[in-house]
């Protein structure tokens, strides 16, 4: 692969992925898949999420504001966005309560970004949805249900 | 908005609210139209078109020729507002064709490919990668985004398409004695949480039904287009299945493109 | 080779606003196809988006982010007319990257 220049950085936090510019390389590739955190993926409860990213529990926060529909369409694809007003927020991560594993995405937010994401998750029935936050290496919580119902013609 | 008797006592049931008061009539309605607000920003039909683009303006075929010469009733070359007066009469063809015909007609005639291979498979099936056709078809249509539908009624062929495409739209028939009309030529019916369309009888559905296909069907996991809608409608009233480009699919869908004349195009929107 | 990315970066008062849309089944390793067999997983694992050679943004997934991921955030710093660059890696060991100029 061709590439002109190259740059690794370590990001910091919980996620400590390698990050290049340009095009990466197999071997990159597999630092980075390395690096995800499977325990975190495949844990099943938010209590055994938060273990897993190196919490021991959450608090309850209103500085975190989680916007997603009161009920889905279709839980295929459910619109959530997470924005943390806490101060030194660090990641944020989306929880679905009832899915086989509760954590869906987790995002590192470097000094400079915004500390606020939107991505749609997939949710297989209706649940508690949780927006985590990680600040100050402590974690924060804010949680919606979101209704999740099924197609009209079963389609 | 529309009154939807029993949808109180329905709406309580289901999302097993004990006071129905909470849930007042129109607040699922209202619900589902914030879920679809929430999703029309970053279709993924952008994906799917983009590869439409990619491979309209690719030699392919055993002609070796791109589809930019196509003629889609605006002249050879013209596609953009091609969808929006289509389904039309072809002299060349001697036939009335809606897009995806006509789409056929010139990877055909235009490129040299066979047409039994490029008729095979028209529609991706789950976990596959979108058909050419279905991405030749979003950027078809994409073409015409913002343009007034403008199906003629000019040519007698192309009105009595229209006559046999309502003719179609109100027979009953199949092991549930349907017609199209039994879901959507009534207002204020639905089914489960769905709206059911009147798209015989009240103009913005009838506007809505054509200009909003194609469509990325969250549902399907991919875009899909006007043949598929009408296929998959024959499905679930349990009829014959509905041939890929069969006349009579180009009659139905004369019959909703003239219903819709005057309505922006707004596709490939993105849908449940 | 996977299917590049649409991406929109615009420059705001706040911040560069950016909008990703990705090509991935993103699937769930749940499924199961017509002959009954489970379809294995295969998704998106990891996320990097950097300006100016360093990281605004990165991101690890499971299956239950959707098929053809969506991304929206916004980071200061960043100037009309520069690139973004976007690469992500899949559980597959697969890789895409693909560059944005900020409008």
């Amino acid at each position: 692969m061709n590439r002109s220049r190259r740059n690794f950085v370590q990001a910091g936090g919980v996620l400590g992925l390698m990050v290049a510019t340009g095009l990466i390389t197999a071997e990159e590739a597999r630092a980075q898949q390395q690096a995800w955190n499977k325990a975190a993926f495949e844990a099943k409860s938010l209590d055994e999420t938060i273990k897993a990213l190196g919490g021991t529990g959450t608090a309850q926060s209103a500085d975190i504001t989680l916007t997603a529909p009161d009920i889905a369409e279709n839980g295929a694809v459910v619109p959530v966005a997470v924005a943390s007003k806490i101060p030194n927020t660090q990641s944020i991560y989306i929880l679905v309560e009832k899915n086989p594993n509760a954590l869906a995405a987790g995002f590192g937010i470097p000094a400079g970004t915004d500390a606020s994401i939107a991505t749609r998750i997939k949710m297989g029935q209706t649940s508690n949805v949780h927006a985590v936050v990680k600040a100050d290496n402590k974690f924060y919580v804010a949680t919606k249900e979101v209704k999740v119902t099924l197609g009209g013609c079963g389609g | 908005m529309k009154m939807h008797r029993g949808r109180i006592a329905a709406a309580a049931l289901f999302l097993g609210c004990a006071a129905a008061s909470a849930y007042a009539q129109g607040s699922a309605t209202d619900e589902i139209a914030r879920y679809r607000a929430m999703l029309a920003d970053g279709n993924p039909a952008e994906l799917v078109v983009a590869r439409g683009e990619e491979l309209w303006k690719t030699r392919r075929g055993a002609k070796n020729v791109s589809l930019e010469q196509c003629d889609f009733g605006l002249g050879a070359g013209v596609l953009k507002g091609a969808y929006a007066q289509m389904p039309r009469y072809f002299a060349d063809a001697d036939q009335v064709m809606d897009f995806e015909s006509r789409l056929v007609w010139c990877m055909v005639n235009l490129q040299g490919m066979d047409r039994a291979a490029v008729t095979k498979n028209p529609y991706s099936g789950a976990g596959q990668r979108q058909t050419d056709l279905e991405a030749l078809t979003a950027y078809g249509v994409e073409m015409s985004r913002g343009i007034p539908v403008n199906v003629p009624q000019s040519h007698p062929k192309e009105r009595a398409a229209y006559d046999r495409g309502r003719y179609a739209f109100y027979m009953r028939g199949g092991p549930y004695d349907f017609s199209c009309a039994t879901c959507h030529g009534v207002t204020g019916q639905r089914i489960r949480l769905q709206d059911l369309p009147n798209i015989a009888g009240n103009k913005p559905d009838a506007d809505r039904a054509f200009t909003t296909w194609p469509a990325y069907r969250v549902s399907q996991g991919a875009l899909r287009t006007m043949q598929w809608r009408l296929n998959d409608c024959f499905r679930q009233q349990r009829f014959p299945d509905l041939v890929f480009l069969s006349p009579t699919s180009v009659d139905l869908i004369t019959f909703l493109g003239v219903n819709a004349n005057g309505a922006k195009m707004d596709a490939p929107a993105i849908k449940r | 080779m996977p299917d590049p990315m649409r991406i929109r970066a615009t420059e705001q008062p706040d911040g560069v606003d950016v909008r990703v849309l990705m090509s991935h089944e993103m699937e769930t390793g749940q499924r199961r196809d017509s002959a009954g067999a489970i379809v294995p997983a295969w998704f998106i694992q990891t996320v990097v988006v950097s300006y100016a050679g360093k990281p605004v943004l990165n991101a690890e997934w499971g299956p239950a982010v959707a098929k053809n991921p969506y991304l929206q955030f916004k980071f200061k710093g960043g100037k009309k007319g520069e690139k973004i660059s976007i690469t992500w890696v899949d559980n597959r060991g697969e890789t895409r990257t693909d560059e944005a100029t900020i409008g």
